[in-house]
């Protein structure tokens, strides 16, 4: 469970942040993406909450897989979904507690996260893959760190392009989709990552 | 409380006015996911549609019983359920199909549009209604997705549900079923379907103040 | 139209019956598939093996027992649902050479596979692709093309296969596919770690008279 072979581990990270970026590869986590304004602070801090969600998830799925569900593998989805609802009401109360701001910064996005599907994606994932301890935890760090870098980028690319005069028709969710396959497009280049070492 | 919008309205404002993917932009995660080729996107559409159906049929009925605080959570259990036994029916009726969807089947769960009919419409509405919105809901979001799958295939492909439509001379776009390709057919669909409304809003506007003028008049 | 504001015991209660009724529901689902999604599962299973050992007209299949391999007893001649390979004998009854499944890590997800070894010639003779999620157009080619699969009909394992880019010069390596080279890497890297694991037992049989020529 805790062996280490640390080029896996690097190769997981920067395969789910760059290479397979959960966003603009399997195009999980889009309701954040298009809500997401033109700050980019906000776009980070909702990373934020994402990548602990998520690591969250991992740890719990990583238990559940182990010791739960060799006994009844049906169960998995409804086992999932519970401890990601809950997972997401903890870090609602949490977050309200600590730090009200940041509460009403996030507004209706956080308890949106209990639908995102790139947190129950990142569960099935992880499960399809039988990634152990370790290697799931840094999967969901590179999914999240990924997760947050597709929020960024969106939001500053929206932000310099308020300035811009566009056709009505492309305004709004067609032209951040636009900007998606860009980026998609530019992301495809990181598969040739590693591939010389590989 | 009066009867309130036919049932025929219900259900038809789910196929274009209220399309799910192209108007409300719920589901998006399947609809570009699975949309490399029209079969997958019939599927997943028949799998939504099993899920959306069935759980607005019940939670309709169960509407009165369901504690407010709970509701969510309630839903969710429905939706999880009806999931559930989508995958595990595919699995043995369909395992090609199965394995084309993948862990997406599973994803439906997390799918914003069938959630969000329980919240908006079947936890208030009596059975019949019920059922018609989640009927045209369904049939609009299947036909965004083969709408998708059907231009991403031929596209990217060359082929429409598996049969080659051009010669051996046809240079298929692959970026059309690489993720980029799901981004941007969907965008100019949604610019397509935001020029269509706005056209048709511009058309009203002028009947409705040429309307008033001659009233004026 | 919907209820009032409820206790807690309510709440709790509703979302316990809630619960419980699909609990029921989804075991009920699953006991009713089971045994199609097993049947599924087997005849996909078979007919991989019939097509990566050529000629094949009977299979056994082998599990682990502690350290050693041995025929696999079923009733309906099912197969098992643990870890296996596959000895597949031609019709007159001759050990032709182990059938074995293999998985690893790919490109985009896991790559199952299945691919046939004779341990007495020491070779590959067959590859199939049962599962993979690769790049469509790119990745995907370790399913279609021709020409990467048919590296596989004749490959031989020593010392192990390696995977080069400009053509095969030397019985063990294959060729990669150009665009996809690691997926071709993975494919290799997976039919390496199997060989490791099971490449001795597998002779050890062979040597031993390949399990008695097959089901009676």
């Amino acid at each position: 469970m805790f062996e280490l072979d640390l080029g896996r581990l690097i190769w997981i990270f920067f395969a789910a942040c760059l290479v397979n970026n959960f966003t603009l590869s399997y195009f999980l986590g889009l309701c954040p993406f298009l809500g997401v304004s033109g700050r980019i602070e906000t776009a980070v801090r909702m990373g934020m909450a994402n990548i602990f969600v998520l690591t969250v998830t991992s740890i719990c799925a990583w238990f559940l897989n182990t010791f739960v569900l060799p006994h009844a593998p049906y169960l998995r989805l409804i086992a999932f979904i519970v401890v990601i609802a809950s997972t997401v009401q903890f870090v609602e109360m949490a977050i309200k507690k600590l730090s009200p701001a940041l509460f009403r910064a996030l507004g209706i996005f956080l308890p949106l996260i209990t639908t995102n599907c790139a947190i129950l994606g990142l569960a099935l994932f992880q499960t399809n893959r039988a990634y152990g301890f370790v290697e799931g935890l840094i999967y969901a760090l590179g999914a999240g760190a990924g997760l947050t870098l597709a929020l960024a980028l969106m939001a500053g690319i929206r932000e310099e392009n308020e300035l811009v005069s566009m056709p009505e028709a492309m305004k709004g969710a067609a032209m951040s989709f636009l900007i998606a396959g860009i980026l998609s497009m530019a992301f495809m280049g990181f598969a040739g990552l590693f591939s010389a070492a590989g | 409380m009066a009867a309130t919008a036919p049932t025929r309205e219900d259900f038809v404002k789910g196929l274009w006015r209220e399309n799910p993917v192209f108007i409300q932009l719920l589901g998006l995660c399947p609809a570009l996911a699975v949309t490399n080729s029209a079969i997958n996107a019939l599927a997943m559409g028949a799998a939504t549609t099993f899920v959306l159906v069935g759980s607005s049929l019940l939670v309709s009925s169960l509407r009165r019983w369901i504690p407010k605080q709970v509701r969510i959570t309630t839903f969710i259990i429905v939706i999880a359920t009806f999931v559930t036994v989508a995958d595990f029916s595919l699995l043995a009726l369909a395992p090609t199909i199965h394995k084309e969807l993948g862990a997406f089947i599973a994803l439906i769960v997390v799918n914003c549009l069938i959630l969000g009919r329980q919240e908006a419409f079947a936890s208030r509405r009596p059975l019949r209604a019920a059922a018609a919105d989640a009927l045209g809901m369904a049939a609009g979001f299947s036909f965004a997705l083969f709408l998708l799958g059907a231009i991403r295939e031929i596209l990217g492909n060359g082929s429409l549900f598996g049969v080659p439509l051009f010669g051996e001379n046809f240079e298929p776009w692959v970026i059309m079923i690489l993720p980029p390709g799901g981004f941007l057919t969907l965008a100019l669909m949604l610019a397509l379907f935001a020029h269509v409304k706005e056209r048709r809003e511009r058309a009203s506007q002028a009947a409705a103040s040429g309307a008033a003028l001659r009233r004026a008049a | 139209m919907s209820a009032p504001e409820a206790g807690p015991l309510r709440m709790m209660g509703t979302l316990g019956l809630a619960g419980m009724c699909s609990g029921l529901a989804i075991v009920g689902i699953f006991l009713v598939t089971a045994p199609r999604i097993e049947r599924n599962r087997a005849e996909a299973l078979e007919a991989a093996i019939f097509r990566v050992l050529e000629g094949a007209r009977s299979r056994v299949a082998y599990v682990l027992r502690g350290a050693d391999l041995v025929p696999f007893e079923s009733p309906d001649n099912g197969l098992p649902k643990e870890e296996a390979v596959y000895a597949g004998y031609d019709e007159s009854g001759a050990l032709l050479g182990f059938a074995i499944p293999a998985e690893g890590a790919g490109f985009q997800d896991t790559i199952k596979l299945i691919y046939g070894f004779d341990a007495s010639a020491r070779r590959v003779v067959g590859m199939e692709v049962l599962e993979s999620r690769e790049t469509p157009g790119l990745g995907d080619k370790i399913i279609k093309d021709a020409d990467f699969v048919g590296n596989f009909r004749n490959l031989a394992v020593d010392p192990t296969v390696e995977v080069v880019k400009a053509g095969r010069t030397s019985d063990n390596e294959v060729d990669a596919i150009s665009g996809a080279t690691i997926s071709s890497q993975a494919v290799v890297k997976i039919i390496n770690a199997s060989n490791e694991r099971w490449m001795d037992r597998v002779t050890a049989l062979t040597k031993a008279g390949g399990g008695g020529g097959g089901p009676e």
